[in-house]
Parts: C-alpha cells; structure tokens; sequence
C-alpha cells in the first residue's frame, strides 16, 4: 500500500492506491528519466520511423484493394506482402519500440530504479531493429511465411529472440532492484507482459515452423499466439500505462485496488483462452471452439472492471482530461480498449460469428484493437515521457493537436466504415444466390472510405513525427514554451 | 500487492493452463492422427488394401504452394469449409463436405487463412476450371472475372517472340482488347513458378470422403 500524495484533499479510502511515487521523490525520478534518456529517445525514435514505413505500406495495400492496378506490376509490393509488411512493421517496428521505451520507463520509475548499462540496452535494441528489418525485407522479396502475425522468415528468429531477451530482462532487473515493498498494479501487468510474450514466440516459432505440430494444431497454435500477442502483451502495457498516467495526471489515486487486482487476474484467466474464436466453423475440434468462445466472453469482466475504475478515477476531472494532450490520447484509448473489447466478446458468439468471420468486420476489429486502443496510449504515453527525458517541451501543441484530431478522426471513420461494410460482406456471402462478384463490387466504396481514413492517419502521423523529431533537435530549455504541451503536474 | 510469489505463480499458471487446456490438449486428442479410408470395417479399423486419405500431393503442387505462401495468396482466400448450415459455403459450392482436422494432416504448413476477399480455395481443383483459365486469371484478374480486386499477378508470365517454328505449348491465350496483351508476334508464357501455382490449385480438392466427414455435411 502506497503513501498517497501529502497534497490530496479528498478522505483516501481504506483501500486505493496511487502510483507509489511521492512529490518528494521528485530527485528521485529525475535521475531515473535521465537515466531512461538514451534508451527512450532511441527506441520512440525508431518505433517513430517504424511508424511511418508502416504507414506508406498500410495506405499501399489499402489503395490496392480497391485499385488492383495500382502499382501492380511491383511484385514486392503485391498486396499479401504488402499488408503483411505493413502488419509486422506496425507491430514489431512501431509497436515493440514504443512499448520499450514506455514499459522500460514506467517500470524503472516505480521501481525506482535507474537503468544500468544502458548500452547493453541500446545494443539489444539495435539488434531487434536490425532483425525487423531484415524480416520485412524477406517479406517483400520473397520469404514471405503466410502464417498470420508470424510471417517474418525464420532467419531471423534466432536474433529476434535474441535481442528481445536482452531487452526484456531489463524490465526484470529494475523490477529486482526496486524500492518498496509495494508493488503497483502497474507493474504488475508490465511484468506479466515481459514473462508472457517471449513464451508465446518460442512456443509458436517451435510449433509452427521450427517441429511443426500436425494439421490444424499450428493453426490453434498460430491463433493462440497472434490473439495473445494483443491481449498477453499490448493490452497488459496498454493498461500498465493508463494505470500509470491516469491518477498521475489527475492527481489522485486509482479508484479501487480492489477492481485493479480483479481486472488484472480475470484477463490473465480468460485473454489467454479467447484466441480460438478465430477459428470457429473451422476444422477444429468443436469443444475447443466452445472454450474460445466462454474465453472471449469472460473477457467482459475484466473490461468492464478497468472501464469501471478508470471512470471513477476521472469523475470529475473530465475538464483536466481534456486540457492534458497525454491524457486525451490515453483515454481515448482506454475508452477504445472498452468497446472493442466488447465488440470482441460478441464476436465470438458463433451466431454472430457465422457473419464476421471472413470478412473486413475482423480487419476494422483488429485495428480497433491494435490502433484506437494500444497505439492511442502509446502516443498518450509518449507525450508525457519525452518532456521528462529530455527536460524540455513539445515545440508545437499546434501539431499535437493535429496528430490528435486527425488520428481520432481516421481511426472512428476506419473502424465504423469496415465495420459496417464488413457486416455486409458477411451477411452477403451467408446468402449463396448472391453471386460473388457482386459482394466484391459492393465492399469498394467502404474500401475506399478506408483509404480515406488511412490518408488522416498519415497526416497524424507526419504531425506527430515532425514535433518529436523537431523536439529533439531543438535547442534544450527548461522554460515551458506551450501551455497545451505541458502537463499538470501537482506540485 | 505484496504477495509476489502469488503472482509469479498466476503469470506462470494462466499461460501454462490455457497452453496445455488449448494446444497441448489438441496435441494428445488429433496431433497422431493418420490417412485412413473413406469407410471403416466392421472393427473400426481402415478397409483393408482401400484407398487412404488424404494423399499427399505432388512435387510440383509442393513448390506451388511456396509461391502461394511468398505471394500471400492466403491473406484473401480461405482454404477451409464450413459445415453446412453454418454459412453457405456448402450452398456456394466451395467443398461437398465440411472440412475436418484430418484433411490438414500431411500439409507441413497449414494455410486456413481467415479472410474471404476471394472465394475459399479448399476446393478449387475441384471445380472446372482449367490450367488456361487459371493462367489468365492470374496474369489479369479482369480477362474471367471483370470487376475483380484480385491483384494481377503478370510478373509470373514472360512475354516472348513467338517462334517461327510455332507458338510454344504453353501459351496463354490473352484476348488482344485486354490491357497488357501480347503484341502480333509475341506471346505470354508462364514461367516455372506460374505453372507450378497452377498445379497447386488444380491439386487442391475435396473429392473423398472420411469416416468422420461424409459429402454433404
Ligand atoms: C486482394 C485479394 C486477393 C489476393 C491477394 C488473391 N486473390 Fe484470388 N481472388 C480474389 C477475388 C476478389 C476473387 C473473386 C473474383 C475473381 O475470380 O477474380 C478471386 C478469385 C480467385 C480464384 C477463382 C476462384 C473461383 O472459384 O472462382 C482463384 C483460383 C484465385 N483467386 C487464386 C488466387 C491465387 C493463386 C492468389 C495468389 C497468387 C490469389 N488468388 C490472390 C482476391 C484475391
């Protein structure tokens, strides 16, 4: 049980918990974001670049499904290498650096405890990046493995694997070496999330590519690892993050410890189990598809409970939510993970299922998940750590608040476009005297308000990448430039 | 929290429980299953001297399915059929069963896929549809099926002189008003990895039935 902040009005209840950081500890947690400072700049900067590559090809493959002549004569560029391109360098590239450098961070802060060898630090992450792109580069020229969420070549799981031991450990060694005996919910998930991704990828590389299992065990296997990739590994950091930024921010303490450890042990139980609703209709054992199902929708409770008492958390303080560029993108994100969470758990319902599966319903899904939800609080995050790493502003609230309307913007007009259009896909196909050029003719104009949506994206991003590579090399100051940029830290 | 040993058992349990409750589980239930015959004898054990299924496809089918999997071929097409009465994909035509764990087994790398931008494969060889058919499809979606997003995939096809001897065997007949057509005196043949996609797809069919899937299921 943590000291609450000396400065808090309000009566704390017997049981609640604020990250366990006191105002006076302020020295404290400087040294330790100096001590992040080259790390975290190198890993936001990479996944920053990873972020942008993973765009062109996203608007690439989005432009081609509507256009299949475009660029069509590319064979690098035809659209299975194309969107599978864009999934592992949005996931592996952006997705793995941001998480770096922001559970790295949040996890040496509560523990307070510096980064050691740093070098090392950079070394692995060096490496991981290297193993990234030489993954994508298979892709597009041919090594291509057609296995979802896996499909970098296999040369390049050795040093994967590798790098991301390196990196990983980090997290454990402050995790060792921390102050306290108190223990954040926060870190919680970030240590969860370190032990659990590294066992997903050895157990799917070995047992889909390296000793495959027979049949459709891989593909049981493939599932239980793409799904668990979202809920074992960027949901637990997701979370650990608004956990985090939330009551730091707002300056009071989560609303219930007790939510916190229900939420935290219902989506260790039940996230774990949900990836077989992938294959639901599929040839699969049918008890096998029941447990996907009771899984996904087991999930209800955890995302309820975090919904719960994130809100309470924030009642009342919806104003400084709002004024707070980190906190907007947090809770927009944490809203996000609400709904598609929800949206997930229903669509595991075979009766529901029987018209998602197959279709771009699941796409939008996906990107519900992966981009309004994880992607959404990483920027949030991003925000809030590099002005402590660097000591020093945002250069522009100008392009925060373009990267902020414009993503919130294109994510809502994806994912509700796709949803419906993909709806349709599905209730099409469900009627055979459609014939199925027709059900290909009728998806186009909800491709294009894709594409759309992915030009919004880009603009975002291009906002967002110019302010942070403006903010690193600008000129260092310590005098607060922006009012929007500076967050309201209680003092 | 304080109790750290509590939670480093729980990280390590829920994984460990929903690893073996979900593959290692599926492992021991289907992982040693083998070909067997379409009916079984009086005992439960395969027709003795019968037919077994699955076979195990070809070599040339073998390197079409590399170039499927490096083209990505499975990010728009299925390789699965559902049972009937659970979507239409019996009523479509894509298989005349359902398709069930034992199908997959001597496949060293499983493509069900999960998305249907095309129609599911499971059963494309099954349908008339010719190597010639396959070939224009491939080198210009629109040629069979106007309005198609299917990407072309023409860097499979070399264009050539024909022969003054006579055309070669393997030409593709590209109608002339179809955009990348072959010019008078020049020709569009596959290349070895065309031909061996389309010896994939022709190799792909649902034409047995098993004791536990019989047609029309
Ligand atoms: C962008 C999505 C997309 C990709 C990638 C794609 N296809 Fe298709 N495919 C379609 C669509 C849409 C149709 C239905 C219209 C048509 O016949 O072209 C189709 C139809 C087919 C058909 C005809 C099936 C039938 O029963 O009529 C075959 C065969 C086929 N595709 C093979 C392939 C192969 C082989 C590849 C990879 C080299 C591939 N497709 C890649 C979208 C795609």
């Amino acid at each position: 049980m943590s000291t609450l902040p000396t400065t808090q009005a309000s009566p704390a209840p017997a049981k609640t918990e604020a990250p366990p950081e006191e105002w006076s500890d302020r020295v404290a947690l400087s040294t330790i974001d100096e001590s992040m400072r080259v790390p975290g700049i190198f890993f936001v900067v990479s996944g920053g670049v990873w972020l942008l590559i993973g765009t062109a090809l996203a608007i690439v493959a989005s432009f081609k499904l509507h256009n299949p002549e475009f660029l069509g004569n590319i064979e690098a560029l035809t659209f299975g290498r194309a969107r599978s391109a864009h999934l592992n360098a949005m996931t592996y590239g952006w997705g793995n650096n941001a998480l770096f450098a922001v559970a790295l961070w949040i996890m040496s802060r509560l523990c307070r405890a510096p980064v050691r060898y740093h070098y090392i630090l950079i070394t692995a992450g060096v490496m991981w990046n290297l193993g990234v792109t030489i993954g994508i580069w298979g892709i597009l020229f041919g090594d291509l493995t057609s296995v979802e969420w896996l499909e970098m070549p296999t040369y390049v799981t050795p040093l994967l694997a590798l790098s991301y031991a390196l990196v990983g450990v980090w997290g454990i060694l402050a995790f060792h070496f921390r102050k306290g005996d108190h223990v954040y919910v926060s870190q919680w998930y970030i240590l969860a999330a370190l032990f659990w991704f590294p066992w997903l990828y050895t157990v799917a590389q070995m047992m889909i590519f390296f000793t495959p299992a027979r049949g459709t065990v891989q593909a049981i296997t493939n599932w239980w690892f793409a799904h668990n990739v979202l809920g074992l590994w960027y949901t637990p950091v997701g979370l650990a993050a608004a956990y985090y930024l939330i009551p730091k921010i707002l300056g009071k303490p989560i609303h219930s410890y007790y939510l916190s450890i229900l939420g935290f042990w219902s989506l260790a139980l039940f996230y774990n189990w949900a990836g077989v609703h992938h294959l639901i209709g599929g040839p699969i054992p049918l008890w096998l598809q029941a447990a996907g199902t009771v899984g996904s929708i087991g999930m209800v409770i955890p995302v309820i409970v975090v919904a719960v008492n994130h809100h309470l958390t924030a009642r009342g303080s919806f104003r400084a939510v709002w004024n707070s560029p980190t906190l907007r993108f947090v809770v927009f994100g944490a809203m996000s993970y609400t709904l598609t969470s929800l949206i997930g758990s229903a669509m595991a319902v075979p009766d529901v299922n029987e018209v998602t599966h197959f279709t771009h319903f699941t796409v939008a899904h996906a990107h519900h998940g992966v981009y309004a939800f994880f992607t959404m609080v990483m920027f949030g995050a991003i925000y809030f750590m590099l002005p402590r790493l660097l000591n020093r502003e945002w250069p522009s609230a100008t392009l925060i608040r373009i990267h902020f309307w414009a993503c919130a913007l294109g994510i809502g007009i994806y994912v509700v476009g796709l949803s419906i259009g993909g709806w349709m896909q599905g209730l099409m196909m469900n009627n055979p005297d459609i014939p199925f050029l027709d059900i290909v003719q009728a998806m186009i104009p909800w491709l294009l308000s894709r594409s759309f949506a992915g030009i919004l994206l880009t603009v975002g991003h291009l906002a967002f990448f110019a302010n942070l590579i403006w903010m690193i090399a600008g000129p260092r100051s310590t005098v607060p430039k922006t009012s929007l940029g500076r967050e309201r830290v209680p003092a | 929290m304080k109790n750290l040993p509590l939670l480093f058992l729980g990280i390590f349990f829920t994984l460990a429980f929903s690893w073996s409750g979900l593959i290692l589980s599926s492992e021991i239930q289907y992982g040693k299953l083998v070909p067997t015959t379409s009916t079984l004898n009086a005992e439960g054990e395969p027709e003795e001297g019968g037919e077994l299924f699955p076979a195990a496809s070809a070599g040339i089918a073998l390197q079409g399915k590399e170039v499927y999997q490096n083209q990505g071929c499975m990010y728009c097409h299925s390789q699965q059929v559902r049972p009937k009465g659970y979507g239409a994909d019996f009523e479509r035509g894509w298989g005349p069963r359902q398709t069930v764990p034992r199908d997959y087994i001597l496949e060293d790398r499983v493509l069900l896929g999960t998305m249907r931008t095309g129609p599911d494969l499971a059963n494309v060889g099954g349908r008339a549809l010719s190597a010639d058919w396959h070939h224009q499809h491939l080198y210009n979606p629109q040629i069979t099926s106007p309005g198609s997003v299917m990407p072309p995939f023409r860097y499979l096809y070399r264009m050539q002189e024909i022969d003054p001897e006579g055309p070669s065997p393997d030409a593709v007949s590209i109608p002339a008003d179809f955009p990348y057509a072959p010019p008078p005196g020049y020709e569009v043949v596959p290349t070895d990895e065309a031909k061996a996609l389309v010896a994939y797809l022709l190799s792909l069919r649902i034409d047995y039935e098993l004791p536990e899937a019989k047609f029309s299921q």
